[in-house]
């Protein structure tokens, strides 16, 4: 077991939709920044506030009990649609520490480990029975990373599935670009060896 | 056993294996553009890291410029600062850059391939889900997050896990007025948004062989729709000669090298596939979205679906929520709807044959009094090219608006915004909620029944049956 028991604890809120895509998690508008930070306001934007920018009473967010969530459990293919990374960071900017589904979007599922943000895969069924909980009041959740699973207030124990490559960028704190800089010999000797079996792949000079 | 298409180009790309599932893949080339990548450059200038292969690079402006001109300031001060931060990174890290006034600027997904850069069995990457359009050339090019843009940039690799194999095989032929965007729109309907969710899809089969660059363009491109996570067609002669004489296409002796090795790539015969999709290429009708979700599509001439028919109550839900959204009733006829605007471009059909299917629905034709048009072309080169074939004046003597070439109202980041409750058929990729505008609905269909809605000013009416577009 890693230093802490949990990777996370923190309460849970439900968003039964399928098939949310990133333009929902965070609309084109907000994407004109070019730092990383300020994304956790526009998360859910069009959902979370009316016309006049005043916050939706009916949208979960903006529901008091379900204020200080931090684990937001999701329907099917969450994260579907374009590449923008700016939907994990307004996932996690907003306080969000782990998403349930029952599945996710490749793309987004690579950012939100890239940001470590915890992408938790349960069966279609568990799925259903967490929404459940989750639904009428903030559920107390325990994510314990290493046995992958999500232990309820009642003790009763949800299993999750991930990579083991994945959890471990999920607890380690080496830097993702510091793995591929150990294997710098061999990208030297992949582009020696290409510069004579795949030449034209090689622009040694590319002016516009 | 033999190998799959993707196999070859993964194995051929791998550098080091880092751990039981994933291997560092070698990345051949990788296109940035203003919206994705400031970051990931700020990110390797605080680590102190530096481009390790600017040249096997190229920048581009296209999701946030205006399409009204070509200023740097055209779509507001916002903007400005991301076009002008990719300036600035491309000049201090020494990678080409498409700028806005260039004469081969467009949309990074139509100047890859047209400047020859997109080659068979390359490893191509981008951040922006349709780098899968490339996959037309049996490339594999996939989106990825601004953390991995910083990532190739560093090192030009990327971790990468294998993706299962997929074949979708379309024989036959496609009736008259059929296109390739209407073949992509049936497959996603049949195969659903999440159902390519861990796939690299293989197409093949006689309706994709007989296609030409632009449309196979057309069908990889939407691949990222139903979640794989890249579409590729083996390379064949309709490939190697799109390619010859393409300014960044090898030549001369290379050429030949290029093509013997060209040839190689593609699926054995007794490639195992995960999973295997038949379609009948004659049973292809014009396809419209009636949702929200590129997969909730049907045959231009169909009735809106009644949420009461769907099985479960998830899909009851969501049906219901669509509709709503997009103020259909369930059981009426699209054709009975009025349009209000009409968006033909995108990365999905802003080519040439897009252009011409268009034009020759719309040629004498007027677009309807209370609708709005435009025609946004991929890039200047495209609509250099459509100027010289009289493409330009058949829109602009029908009504509609001729654009300079960007993403525009594909994802509304520029003032080409659908209003609210306003319906819009267009030829992009996705008719997500809000994805043109706030509450604005979208009804993806081919260039041919944009441009019929355009001129009948009602949704689709078939082009099939009135016997318009028959080229
Ligand atoms: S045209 Fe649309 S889908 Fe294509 S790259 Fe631009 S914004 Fe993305």
């Amino acid at each position: 077991m890693s230093q802490q028991q949990y990777f996370h604890q923190g309460s849970a809120c439900a968003l039964p939709i399928d098939n949310v895509d990133t333009d929902q998690i965070i609309p084109k508008q907000f994407l004109t920044g070019i730092s990383r930070d300020g994304f956790g306001a526009a998360l859910f934007y069009d959902w979370r506030y009316l016309d006049d920018g005043a916050p939706n009473p009916d949208f979960v967010l903006n529901q008091p009990q379900f204020q200080g969530v931090s684990i937001l459990v999701a329907g099917h293919n969450f994260g579907c649609g374009s590449s923008r990374e700016h939907a994990p960071w307004a996932l996690a900017q907003f306080g969000f520490k782990v998403v349930v589904a029952s599945s996710f979007a490749d793309i987004f599922y690579r950012n939100c480990i890239n940001n470590k943000l915890l992408p938790a895969q349960v069966s279609t069924t568990d799925l259903k029975r967490l929404t459940a909980v989750c639904e009428q009041r903030a559920e107390a959740i325990k994510v314990d990373l290493e046995q992958q699973q999500l232990v309820l207030s009642n003790g009763e124990a949800i299993p999750f599935s991930i990579a083991s490559s994945d959890r471990d960028q999920l607890l380690d704190d080496c830097d993702f670009i510091g793995v591929a800089e150990q294997h710098l010999d061999a990208i030297d000797r992949y582009e020696n060896d290409r510069a004579t079996t795949v030449p034209w792949f090689m622009p040694l000079s590319f002016t516009v | 056993m033999g190998m799959t298409l993707y196999e070859k180009i993964y194995d051929q790309h791998q550098v080091a294996q880092l751990n039981d599932s994933t291997d560092l893949l070698y990345i051949d080339f990788h296109f940035i553009h203003e919206v994705t990548s400031p970051q990931a450059f700020a990110g390797l200038k605080q680590a102190g890291r530096t481009v390790r292969n600017p040249v096997a690079t190229l920048a581009t402006m296209d999701h946030n410029i205006s399409t009204q001109n070509r200023r740097i300031d055209g779509a507001g001060e916002v903007s400005q600062q991301q076009l002008t931060a990719l300036q600035k990174h491309c000049r201090e890290f020494q990678i080409p850059l498409i700028d806005i006034t260039h004469r081969d600027q467009g949309i990074v997904h139509v100047i890859g391939p047209e400047q020859g850069i997109t080659q068979p069995g390359m490893t191509i990457v981008c951040g922006d889900s349709h780098t899968s359009t490339h996959g037309a050339f049996g490339a594999l090019a996939f989106g990825i997050g601004t953390s991995e843009v910083e990532h190739v940039l560093a090192t030009q690799t990327l971790p990468q896990q294998r993706a299962k194999n997929m074949k979708v095989q379309i024989d036959g032929q496609l009736p008259m007025g059929v296109t390739a965007k209407d073949v992509i729109l049936a497959v996603i309907g049949r195969i659903g948004t999440a159902g390519g969710s861990g796939y690299v899809v293989e197409y093949c089969g006689s309706a994709i062989e007989s296609m030409d660059m632009e449309e196979r363009m057309t069908v990889c491109n939407m691949t990222i729709e139903m979640g794989a996570k890249a579409g590729l067609i083996a390379p064949d002669e309709v490939t190697f000669s799109y390619l010859q004489g393409r300014p960044r296409a090898p030549s001369g002796d290379q050429w030949q090298r290029a093509l013997a090795r060209w040839k190689t790539l593609k699926s054995d015969a007794d490639a195992v596939f995960d999973k295997t999709v038949h379609i009948d290429a004659s049973s292809i009708r014009p396809q419209i979205t009636w949702g929200t979700s590129p997969e909730q599509v049907m045959a231009v001439t169909e009735r809106v679906p009644d949420p009461a028919n769907f099985p479960a109550t998830e899909q009851q839900r969501s049906v219901a929520k669509a509709l709503e959204y997009m103020g259909l009733t369930p059981g009426s006829l699209l054709q009975d709807y009025p349009v209000d605007v009409v968006f033909i471009g995108s990365c999905t059909n802003s080519r040439l044959v897009d252009l011409r299917q268009a034009a020759a629905v719309v040629k004498g034709g007027r677009v309807a009094p209370h609708v709005r048009a435009l025609v946004v072309p991929g890039s200047a080169q495209v609509k250099r090219e459509a100027e010289a074939e009289g493409l330009a004046d058949v829109f602009r003597a029908a009504g509609f608006e001729w654009r300079e070439p960007g993403c525009s109202m594909c994802l509304a980041m520029n003032d080409d915004i659908v209003p609210a409750g306003k319906r819009c058929v267009s030829t992009s990729n996705r008719n997500f909620e809000g994805r043109q505008g706030r509450l604005a609905r979208t009804h993806l269909a081919s260039p041919a029944v944009a441009a019929s809605a355009a001129i009948h000013g009602y949704l689709s009416t078939n082009p099939l049956v009135s016997g318009e577009g028959l080229i």
